[in-house]
């Protein structure tokens, strides 16, 4: 600050208006300079997390070249995967990452929807933060914890009671019944699905729970003074007016299943084969890789290990994209009022 | 009023509704109790292996007794130090950008599209991504690869949150510092970060949780090492990956270091996660 020659208003001497203009003038374009230098240098960084996504592509797509070139576009359907015999096919680890993330999406929706529901319509308020930050809490928990649990505490229980049960009862039903047969060993891609759905139950959860709050008041209190009861103010009001969110939380958990790895590779138990029965064990895309990409030897088997990561970004990036579209369009709703 | 009751169509529309909620909270005691049931065989199955041997010893090697996790206590500790030193200015500048000049910008709305698919992308990925770019390049894995492929999942959640608490920061605000005739770069510098500074922290803490805890990115990149090492230059042992080596490993020694990691590694996400949210509560810049 000492560094400025104070400003005295000495009106005996009448200020050189040029040599002050002269001054601003030189201020101000340093200080334009600074500015532009300021937004070309965040918009350099900003750039850099688009350069990282270019990245990420291209190198996956150089990396898988050399697989497409070897077995075609048909190696997305080949079922074969024999690193012994240098032959790959993506068909195993496909059918497994989808498997698996369905089953997680067909018990996480049910229960995420009640979760959401319990938290902004029937908890009491005094109750909703700790119950919030729970669900939450359930969303940090590292997936390598999953995992673990999934293996060493979930799995025996589950091969020891459920799906025994399983068994005895949709087991014997004429068509969906050899999706529940086989061996009871408790890992494979039923359990791989069960622990998805713990995981990605706080993330639709949390995605619902958020729109559910843009509902407007007013909507909801005019069907509760048509003599509505809670239950229909949910279903005939707060869900209509919330669908594209919520199909954008479910999208955003699916996105989260189709990549999960960690805990999948834990128990699914790492089998490349295809079978009807979802007691057997499978591999899923990002299990393959966990467990192939560093011991890969031949140059092909580095390369279909590229193709199968190349193929589970492009779903993950669709799913992506169509959860944060539809939650963009639920955001724009939150303004009208 | 018990006579209403009778009427059927009532009586059909009060037994939907009590069901509905009796199963909404039926689904919230199923979140609760994974949760319960997740973090008690955590700290039963942990707490049985903790002891402070664990913190001054190594990995053991295969089939000896003993053995800590010192090693990659301080790999982990290094490697996620390194990725947040990477990360924050570069999620911190480039949230800046977002939100000083992404109004009616399509190159902005992109990035802000992009930085949302990428909190989610599948992390294995970005570590196959630094093996092909880097660890194929010098030909070994290492403790840098692995802080790069943590930078890059930290940094889009470092960018979405900056972006979201400078966008909180009331115009007037920055509208009395223009004024008062300050160029752009120190409003948004001096006067809108700063008053959204524990929600830039927030952010911050919240990618630490993130990458604390991560494993697959670390697979390809910084491996594992038996033995001690502070060189970032070579393979580096972490608390993640010796917890999913040992967990899969047939000894009973390795099983629980596994969980004593697995509870170091956890309890260390949770805390980051319950402080980010102490400091988020006094997040609104007034």
């Amino acid at each position: 600050m000492s560094a400025h020659p104070p400003i005295t208003m000495d009106l005996s001497k009448p200020a050189k208006p040029d040599v002050e203009q002269a001054r601003m003038l030189s201020t101000m374009r340093v200080q334009r300079m600074q500015d532009f230098i300021f937004h070309k240098t965040t918009l350099l960084f900003a750039a850099s997390v688009l350069m990282v996504l270019v990245g990420i592509i291209i190198s996956l797509i150089l990396g898988a070249i050399p697989a497409f070139a070897e077995f075609g576009p048909g190696f997305i359907t080949r079922v074969e995967w024999d690193p012994v015999n240098d032959q790959y096919g993506a068909l195993i680890a496909i059918v497994g990452t989808l498997s698996t993330s369905i089953i997680a999406l067909l018990i996480a929706f049910p229960v995420s929807f009640g979760i959401a529901l319990f938290l902004t319509e029937i908890c009491p308020a005094w109750l909703r933060r700790p119950m919030g930050t729970a669900v939450e809490l359930l969303a940090g928990v590292p997936s390598i914890i999953y995992g673990m649990w999934g293996l060493f505490v979930f799995a025996p229980l589950f091969a020891d009671h459920v799906q025994p049960l399983l068994k005895s009862t949709l087991g014997q039903l004429p068509v969906i019944g050899q999706l529940f047969s086989g061996p009871t060993m408790g890992i494979g891609i039923l359990t791989a699905g069960l622990i998805l759905a713990v995981m990605i139950i706080p993330f639709i959860a949390s995605v619902m729970r958020d729109v559910f709050e843009i509902v407007p008041a007013v909507l909801k209190e005019s069907a509760y003074g048509l003599g509505c009861t809670k239950w229909e103010v949910v279903r005939k009001i707060v869900l209509p007016y919330t669908k594209t969110g919520v199909v954008g939380g479910v999208m955003l958990g699916l996105g989260r299943a189709l990549g999960e790895t960690m805990a999948v590779t834990f128990v699914i138990g790492n089998a490349n084969k295809l079978s009807w029965s979802l007691f057997a064990a499978g591999n899923s895309i990002s299990s393959t890789l966990a467990n192939e990409f560093a011991e890969a030897s031949t140059k092909l088997h580095t390369s279909s290990l590229f193709a199968l990561a190349l193929i589970l970004f492009a779903i993950t990036f669709i799913v992506l994209s169509a959860a944060k579209i539809m939650l963009a369009s639920m955001s724009r709703k939150e303004g009208v009022k | 009023m018990s006579q209403t009751v009778l009427n059927p169509v009532y009586r059909k529309r009060l037994l939907v509704h009590r069901v509905g909620i009796a199963l909404s909270v039926c689904a919230m005691a199923i979140g609760l109790i994974f949760l319960a049931w997740i973090l008690t065989t955590l700290l039963i199955k942990g707490f049985g292996a903790l002891s402070a041997g664990m913190f001054v010893h190594d990995t053991p090697a295969p089939g000896s007794d003993g053995g800590g996790l010192r090693n990659a206590i301080v790999g982990s500790l290094m490697m996620v130090l390194l990725s947040t030193a990477i990360s924050t200015p570069i999620g911190i500048l480039a949230g800046i950008y977002l939100a000083e000049y992404g109004e009616g910008n399509w190159f902005a709305q992109l990035t802000r599209f992009v930085t949302d698919i990428m909190l989610s992308a599948p992390s294995i990925v970005i570590g196959m991504f630094v093996y092909a770019l880097y660890v194929a390049k010098v030909n070994h894995f290492s403790g840098y690869a692995g802080s790069i492929a943590l930078s890059l999942i930290a940094v889009p959640v470092v960018v979405r949150t900056t972006d979201n608490m400078l966008r909180l920061v009331p115009n007037s605000l920055l509208e009395a510092a223009f004024a008062l005739g300050a160029p752009r770069w120190k409003v948004a510098m001096m006067v809108r970060l700063r008053a959204v500074k524990a929600g830039v922290v927030t952010g911050v803490l919240l990618a630490l949780a993130r990458i604390a805890g991560e494993t697959a990115p670390l697979l390809f990149t910084a491996l594992n090492n038996q033995f001690f090492s502070a060189d970032m230059n070579a393979p580096m042992a972490n608390l993640p990956v010796v917890t999913y080596l040992f967990a899969m490993s047939p000894y009973d020694n390795w099983r629980d270091l596994a969980w004593g990691g697995a509870l170091l590694v956890t309890f260390s996400v949770l805390l980051l996660n319950i402080l980010s949210r102490t400091v988020f509560s006094q997040k609104t810049p007034n």
